[in-house]
């Protein structure tokens, strides 16, 4: 699982903290690495097509962006599960839906530019047959968002 | 960017959006193809931003000034990498949601996102029958090291009653596609 050689660790390491925004990001990263532009992206591509990397791009603010966002518990039957969480996952503004263990079985994120698309959202969910109950989270304040971990 | 270039930028917009806090948020239709661009995968070749930057139809130059103004105007939050978490050893992951006091929900939620165990921790309202506030994303190795992780929160930070959301299913996870709708 875990065969990265010190290279590519640091090349993580670094690359999860920032991706230089410049003519020649990778020589950059070179620079600091101590190898060149050709080095850096040989591994980056190889490091993806092994499957380490879920992306590597541009993180938006959501809310700056004018988008709200907000966490939807729902109560599914199980025999409905899939039908609602194929439904659910046709909304593009819904980016992560979980099964998860307990009373509230299926857990969506949803993104949305205005209230009233939320709300006709929300609506059509609640009245998917097998949804028993529905929870809409908001997010009132954001403590941290940073998906980050450092390879030893 | 000169000023000029802006003010024809600013000018070209459909207006502002607006979100719930009431904060105006403007978007000109050059940061949208900026932000269009930039939203998909990063080209891993020498001179990637000369790349997206013909996708959004501009120089490169007008292209990484706009990139860093959108850090600049924190509309961008990281530019960078995310690995993928099974692969790179945290197999388990827990969303804890936290019943938290409400006059020391900052003090806690300041507190818990410091641990480099939680990757997201946000404060939401609550619903009949539903008394947690503080939700914390955990990742560890095993199932027993994210409950060692809460189990520590907890004391540390004095917060009792939580439920562990574990997932048993992954049926979406993708990155928004913002000025698509």
């Amino acid at each position: 699982m875990m065969n990265l050689s010190p290279f590519d660790k640091a090349l993580l390491n670094l690359l999860q903290a920032h991706l230089p925004v410049c003519s020649h990001p990778f020589a950059k990263l070179g620079e600091e690495l101590g190898t060149d532009e050709a080095t850096v992206i040989a591994h980056l591509k190889a490091l993806q097509a092994a499957g380490f990397l879920r992306r590597i791009g541009t993180f938006f603010n959501s809310s700056q962006l004018g988008y709200e966002g907000t966490l939807v518990a729902l109560e599914v039957d199980e025999p409905a599960m899939k039908t609602v969480a194929e439904a659910v996952n046709q909304y593009p503004g819904a980016t992560h839906n979980y099964e998860r263990e307990g009373k509230y079985n299926l857990w969506f994120t949803l993104l949305t530019p205005d209230p009233a698309l939320e709300k006709r959202i929300l609506h059509e969910v609640r009245a998917l047959p097998g949804v028993r109950g529905m929870m809409n989270l908001k997010a009132r304040k954001k403590y941290k968002i940073n998906v980050q971990f450092q390879l030893k | 960017m000169t000023q000029k270039q802006k003010n024809v930028a600013v000018s070209s917009s459909h207006g502002p959006s607006s979100t719930s806090s009431g904060k105006r948020v403007t978007m000109s239709d050059l940061d949208k193809a900026v932000v269009r661009a930039l939203q998909g995968d990063f080209p891993l070749v020498p001179e990637p931003y000369k790349e997206l930057a013909a996708r959004a139809g501009v120089t490169e130059a007008v292209f990484l000034d706009r990139v860093k103004e959108l850090g600049e105007q924190h509309m961008i939050r990281k530019m960078g990498a995310v690995l993928r978490h099974r692969e790179i050893g945290f197999a388990a992951n827990a969303l804890c949601a936290w019943e938290v006091p409400v006059d020391r929900l900052d003090e806690v939620a300041t507190a818990m996102a410091q641990s480099p165990a939680v990757s997201h921790c946000y404060d939401r309202n609550t619903a009949p029958g539903w008394p947690y506030n503080l939700y914390t994303m955990i990742h560890g190795h095993s199932r027993e090291e994210c409950e060692a992780i809460a189990d520590k929160l907890a004391k540390e930070n004095h917060v009792p009653n939580r439920v562990m959301l574990y997932s048993k299913k992954e049926w979406k996870k993708t990155s928004m596609k913002y000025f698509s709708e």
